[in-house]
């Protein structure tokens, strides 16, 4: 909403001494949020000058300027006249005009100096609308009328520069303030001083019907007013003061008869709409649409109508859109002399629902779907009367149509000391009352500290004694509100698994991956990139009605594109290796029907919420990591290492190790990664994910290193495992026994079937076993490998004699023998 | 003082006689001062303190002497080898200290050589931001409430008293999933999860819920599809505004330091009334000569979040007795609020991915 200043002022009593900062300042802590402040872009010199001499000198080019001298009276400093070149051609000797002299500075920065062109030294401008920022208006320049001033009078009074427009973000609840009179009003409230309200007219007593009007939908359309004019002056000109606050308001000014209509709507907030008369046949009809009705509305378009949609009929059929926009064969044209004017009120939801199937804003939809005062239509009506009798020349018909009543406003019971509950402030009951009244509501005092308040008619928004609060404390001031803590939250700190999410990320960092925070928008072509199978349950997402781009329309199942693309963007930046990970949520359809929606007046019962919950995506949390080239860097020290299918299961088992978690990993092969490098993650026999390098065709996709590594693991699982208290472990001081073993195998035996055997095997005197070399080639036959393992013995309550340990090894030797034809070396 | 010696050996004796001794003994001290190396005073022991050396020889010899002069040869022989032999440990000791101080010495590096074989790992500024939130809240008795992103139509908008055809629904331009009369959304606020809250808790409730939130905004330095807030909502006998301001005020001192505090202005939200927009003093100019304020921009102030008293008709949704309890509930923008407290200049930068814009800000925020 735009305001200008001098129209506010024009309805408020406001001190001089009130600034336009203070008025917005005020305003905003009413809750009128100031957007922006516009005023005229313009200084310097700006004078009223009187064409002397005007000598038409056609050019080479075919173009004809004007050499002019312009009496400017003293502004020039000289009082001699000012020779100025201009180009346009509609006006003579002896018109007043606006002359912008060297020195000034108009909209854009356009400076304004003396300079020589066509021949002669041009000493400033005459002006147009347009080149003053004050209009569109470039086929001339400013004609004054002839009483305007005197040449060097300061125009900018007489323009309206001086004016400043302020531009309010106005909240839904506020719709009353889609209008000069809304402004207003919050700045009286403000200022604590009169308010002019604009709506406050003598009405003529309705005398015979202005037209017949039939209302066959009395809920969507409470009250309709009707007036008619006659032998209207289509030609008549817009006068200045309304084009001019049209325009501050940010509307284009189009006729008089139109120009008066959005005139009225900005000064009452009441949207008006005014029909040719002589192209509506017969009664005019409010109903709801038909099947199959379209209406072709003013802005040209062909509206196939809803039978949702509210229409003004006449004897054709709909001639427009109600309360939305009109329709185009009764539009107001340069021909128009009876006019009639409407002005109804609206059911909002209605409005909005309209406004939103026709993808429709307009001025006045914007009100009517916000909720505007409902005894306002017959004002509104008469005074676009009475603007058209005194700028069209028009006849106001005598007739007046007003079909139906304001609904009856139920009246709220609040009580006194609620707003001083609610603040914290020390309000008392009279600046409890005395504050409703402010605002325009109706108190009655009740017994024992209640009161019954009728809110104003133009605030559909209060129905609740806590609507009333707001305004009772706005008023007092929000800045009255003291700061106090709580003192009775009494909460038990984080939960589990919000301490295990922390400790998850801090071990990944401490392992030297970075977290990224990617979107979770993924499409088909996301997944021909991952190479997954046509059938690959991952390819079942969640869609999205609405996605930003069609290229992805679902949400994800799994962290790995994020993460693929944060990586490649990496090393497309120079990265010479990159370890990320994420953490985040991943869905997985419910199909278990739509999510029901139910009443806001009660709670939900356990089933009905239990259904609500079960409608939903199934929303694992997951974890994926992603290592791709350079994983220890080269240095003086010597050289680096790639990252490789050996980094994502380490980082799999410092995580697991870290929650006290034991994870299982046997080979599998999936997409996106190596058919023959991949391992599936499980605990306790459930799957919980996959760790290994990538499919080289995802590396080179993505425009990753080859044999760079990912990992996705079920988040829940994993953190649903970590170990919840640790058991003090017993471990024994007594001597280390050390033997180490080397196994030849088949090449297809896993180390960790021989190291299971091996443990099986040496039993409990084996305190630790670890993998320390691999070795195939010569010395071994093909298709075999040499696996080393160091064993760890010791008792827990003796120095082992050489005899046992080597018992225990043998043991363990002929246990991976039968297990896995492990032959020692 | 020596008695007779009937075994008496001139010529050996001559080894033992005083003013032999004092010769070895000196020529054994000499040597030792002059050694000026470990491997030097190797070569002196052995020459002055070995098996063949002078004084060992005397001593040897002490044996042959008769009985009456054994005692004092013994001692002169003792005292000769006992000096010997601690000029010998002293010097050890400072040949050792002088060696070990050498090596020491030999030993230095170039501490300024790179140590960077392994790379640095990071946690994003929006997960340790909103820890650094739960944190400030956990410390005042509040707990953290978490809820599914992917959330029912009723819970993110009808029972927060946006019904419909609420206008404020159109401020939200909302993610909806398929098929669209499924009434599953994108959560475009975490609302959703204080109603959870509610619908599942008695009161007292203090909650804070941080979480990630999706609106069909075009992707630009200011807007993301994506972003994350911080909702809180406390509900208890007698919570008035009063209470809202004095958590907002402690929230914006641990966040933005020591005397930022808050201001109320009026707004709308259906989920709350009153409702106010939250303004925080800006902690860069702090509101003096705001004027050439880039953070501010002239304006003393930062937009900071909105909150309210609950709705009454949000309470009867979710089940809270409304004549009993009140609450207040408020929600922030983390990117934003990270935004001003470090100075990032494009949102974009929290979702690309940068390993450089993450690893400052290390595992903690």
């Amino acid at each position: 909403m735009k305001a200008p200043v001098s129209w506010i002022r024009e309805l408020v009593d406001l001190p001089e001494s009130v600034t336009t900062e203070m008025l917005t300042d005020r305003l905003t802590a009413l809750g009128l949020k100031l957007e922006a402040v516009d005023s005229a872009d313009i200084t310097g010199p700006l004078v009223v000058g009187r064409v002397l001499t005007q000598d038409k000198e056609p050019q080479k080019n075919g173009k004809v300027i004007n050499w002019c001298t312009v009496d400017v009276g003293d502004a020039n400093g000289t009082g001699e006249p000012q020779g100025i070149i201009c180009g346009a051609h509609n006006f003579g000797p002896g018109d007043l005009v606006v002359v912008v002299l060297p020195g000034a500075v108009l909209p854009g920065g356009f400076e304004i100096s003396a300079r020589k062109t066509y021949g002669h030294v041009s000493a400033g401008m005459i002006c147009s609308a347009r080149e003053l920022g004050i209009g569109e208006d470039h086929d001339g320049i400013i004609v004054l009328p002839p009483d305007a001033g005197q040449p060097g009078d300061d125009v900018f009074a007489l323009l309206g520069l001086d004016d400043e427009v302020i531009e309010f973000e106005i909240n839904p609840d506020r719709a009353y303030a889609l209008s000069l009179r809304g402004v207003a009003r919050e700045a009286a409230l403000g200022f604590d001083v009169p308010f002019a309200d604009p709506a406050e007219r003598e009405l003529p007593a309705v005398d015979g019907k202005a037209w017949e009007v039939v209302v066959d939908d009395p809920v969507g359309c409470p009250v309709f007013a009707a007036r008619l004019v006659s032998g209207f002056d289509p030609t008549a000109p817009t006068p200045e003061h309304i084009r001019r606050r049209v325009e501050q308001a940010g509307m284009r000014s189009i006729s008089l008869a139109v120009d008066i209509t959005n005139y009225v709507m900005l000064e009452l907030g009441q949207p008006i709409h005014g029909y040719d008369a002589d192209k509506v046949a017969g009664a005019l009809g409010v109903r709801r649409a038909r099947d199959g009705e379209k209406l072709t509305t003013l802005d040209d378009a062909v509206r196939e109508l809803s039978v949702e949609d509210l229409v003004i009929t006449d004897d054709s059929g709909p001639i427009g859109l109600a309360g939305v926009m009109g329709g185009a064969t009764t539009e107001m044209s340069e021909t128009t002399t009876r006019i009639l004017v409407e002005a109804a009120h609206w059911d909002a939801v209605s409005m909005f629902r309209t406004g939103k199937r026709h993808k429709l804003t307009s001025e006045a939809g914007k009100r009517n779907e916000r909720g505007v005062d409902p005894l306002l239509p017959g004002i509104a009506a008469d005074r676009v009367v009475e603007l058209l009798v005194e700028h069209g020349g028009a006849t106001a018909e005598p007739g007046y149509t007003l079909v139906g009543t304001a609904p009856e406003r139920p009246a709220i019971t609040i009580a006194t000391d609620l707003p001083a509950r609610l603040s914290g402030i020390d309000i008392t009951a009279m600046t409890t009352v005395e504050s409703l009244r402010a605002i325009g509501a109706t108190v009655t005092e009740q017994d024992a500290g209640t009161i019954e308040v009728v809110p104003p008619t133009w605030r559909p928004d209060i129905n609740d004694p806590y609507d009333l609060v707001e305004e009772v404390v706005r008023i007092v001031g929000y800045d009255q509100v003291p700061s106090v803590l709580p003192r009775r939250a009494t909460g038990r700190g984080l939960t589990r698994t919000q301490r295990l999410r922390r400790r998850i990320g801090r071990t990944l960092a401490g392992a030297g991956l970075v977290e990224v925070v990617s979107f979770p928008f993924v499409g088909e072509a996301t997944f021909d990139k991952l190479g997954l199978p046509a059938d690959d349950p991952l390819r079942s997402t969640v869609g999205l009605a609405n996605p930003l781009s069609s290229e992805e329309p679902a949400y994800t199942t799994t962290l790995l594109p994020g993460l693929l693309d944060a990586a490649s963007r990496n090393v497309g930046r120079g990265a010479p290796g990159v370890a990320l990970f994420e953490t985040g949520t991943v869905a997985f359809p419910a199909d278990n029907g739509p999510a029901p929606i139910y009443g806001v007046h009660a709670r939900p019962t356990e089933a009905e919420l239990e259904k609500l919950v079960e409608a939903l995506p199934v929303q694992p949390q997951h974890l994926a990591v992603v290592l791709a080239g350079e994983r220890r860097r080269a240095g003086w020290w010597g050289a680096g290492a790639d990252a490789g299918w050996t980094d994502a299961l380490a980082v799999v088992r410092r995580l697991a190790a870290d929650l006290g978690v034991t994870v299982e990993v046997t080979s599998a092969g999936r997409m996106p990664w190596h058919p023959g490098r991949c391992a599936l993650v499980s605990i306790d026999g459930v799957e919980i994910g996959h760790a290994g390098e990538l499919h080289p065709n995802v590396c080179r996709a993505y425009g990753l290193p080859a044999r760079s590594a990912a990992v996705e693991l079920d988040l829940d699982a994993l953190m649903a495992a970590a170990t919840e208290v640790v058991p003090g472990p017993a471990f024994s001081t007594m001597p280390l026994a050390k033997e180490d073993v080397a196994l030849v195998v088949d090449a297809g035996v896993t180390v960790a079937a021989v190291e299971a055997a091996l443990r099986e095997g040496a039993g409990e005197l084996l305190e630790s076993i670890r993998l320390f070399d691999v070795y195939t080639g010569e010395q071994i036959d093909e298709g075999q490998k040499s696996l080393a393992f160091a064993l760890r013995f010791r008792a827990p309550d003796r120095t082992l004699t050489e005899a046992e340990t080597g018992a225990a090894r043998d043991a363990a030797v002929a246990r991976a023998a039968e297990l896995t034809g492990a032959v020692q070396r | 003082m020596s008695g007779p010696n009937t075994d008496y050996d001139p010529v050996e004796v001559a080894a033992v006689s005083p003013a032999e001794l004092e010769a070895a003994r000196d020529a054994a001290l000499a040597a030792i001062a002059a050694a000026t190396d470990l491997e030097q005073l190797k070569a002196v022991r052995t020459d002055h303190a070995g098996d063949r050396s002078p004084l060992a020889l005397a001593n040897r010899e002490i044996g042959a002497l008769p009985p009456q002069a054994r005692k004092e040869a013994g001692q002169r022989v003792g005292q000769a080898r006992g000096a010997v032999s601690k000029a010998l440990a002293a010097r050890q000791e400072v040949l050792e200290a002088e060696h070990e101080a050498r090596i020491l010495v030999e030993e230095a590096v170039d501490v300024t050589l790179p140590t960077d074989e392994l790379p640095l790992g990071g946690r994003h500024p929006l997960t340790t931001g909103a820890e650094l939130i739960a944190d400030i809240f956990v410390a005042m008795g509040w707990e953290v409430a978490e809820g599914p992103v992917i959330e029912a139509e009723w819970l993110n908008f009808d029972a927060l008293n946006l019904g419909p055809d609420h206008p404020a629904r159109t401020m939200q331009d909302t993610f909806w999933t398929e098929p669209a009369d499924n009434h599953v959304v994108l959560r475009t606020h975490t609302s959703p999860v204080q109603a959870r809250t509610m619908l599942t808790r008695t009161p007292p409730i203090y909650v804070v819920c941080p979480g990630r939130v999706f609106r069909t905004d075009e992707y630009d330095a200011t807007h993301s599809p994506m972003f994350h807030q911080v909702e809180g909502l406390a509900i208890d006998e007698g919570i008035s505004m009063a209470h809202l301001k004095g958590t907002l005020d402690h929230f914006a001192s641990q966040m933005f330091g020591e005397g930022i505090t808050t201001r109320f202005r009026p707004s709308y939200f259906p989920f709350t009334e009153p409702s106010a927009e939250v303004d925080l003093v800006c902690f860069v100019c702090r509101g003096i000569d705001s004027d050439a304020c880039r953070t501010c921009r002239g304006e003393g102030w930062i937009e900071w979040g909105g909150c309210g008293i609950v709705n009454p008709r949000v309470l009867q949704a979710c089940g809270v007795d409304s004549e009993r309890y009140s609450g207040f509930a408020f929600g922030m923008g983390i990117d934003r609020t990270l935004m001003f407290r470090h100075g990032l200049e494009d949102l974009r930068t929290l979702f690309e991915g940068d390993v450089r814009f993450t690893t400052a800000f290390g595992s903690e925020l």
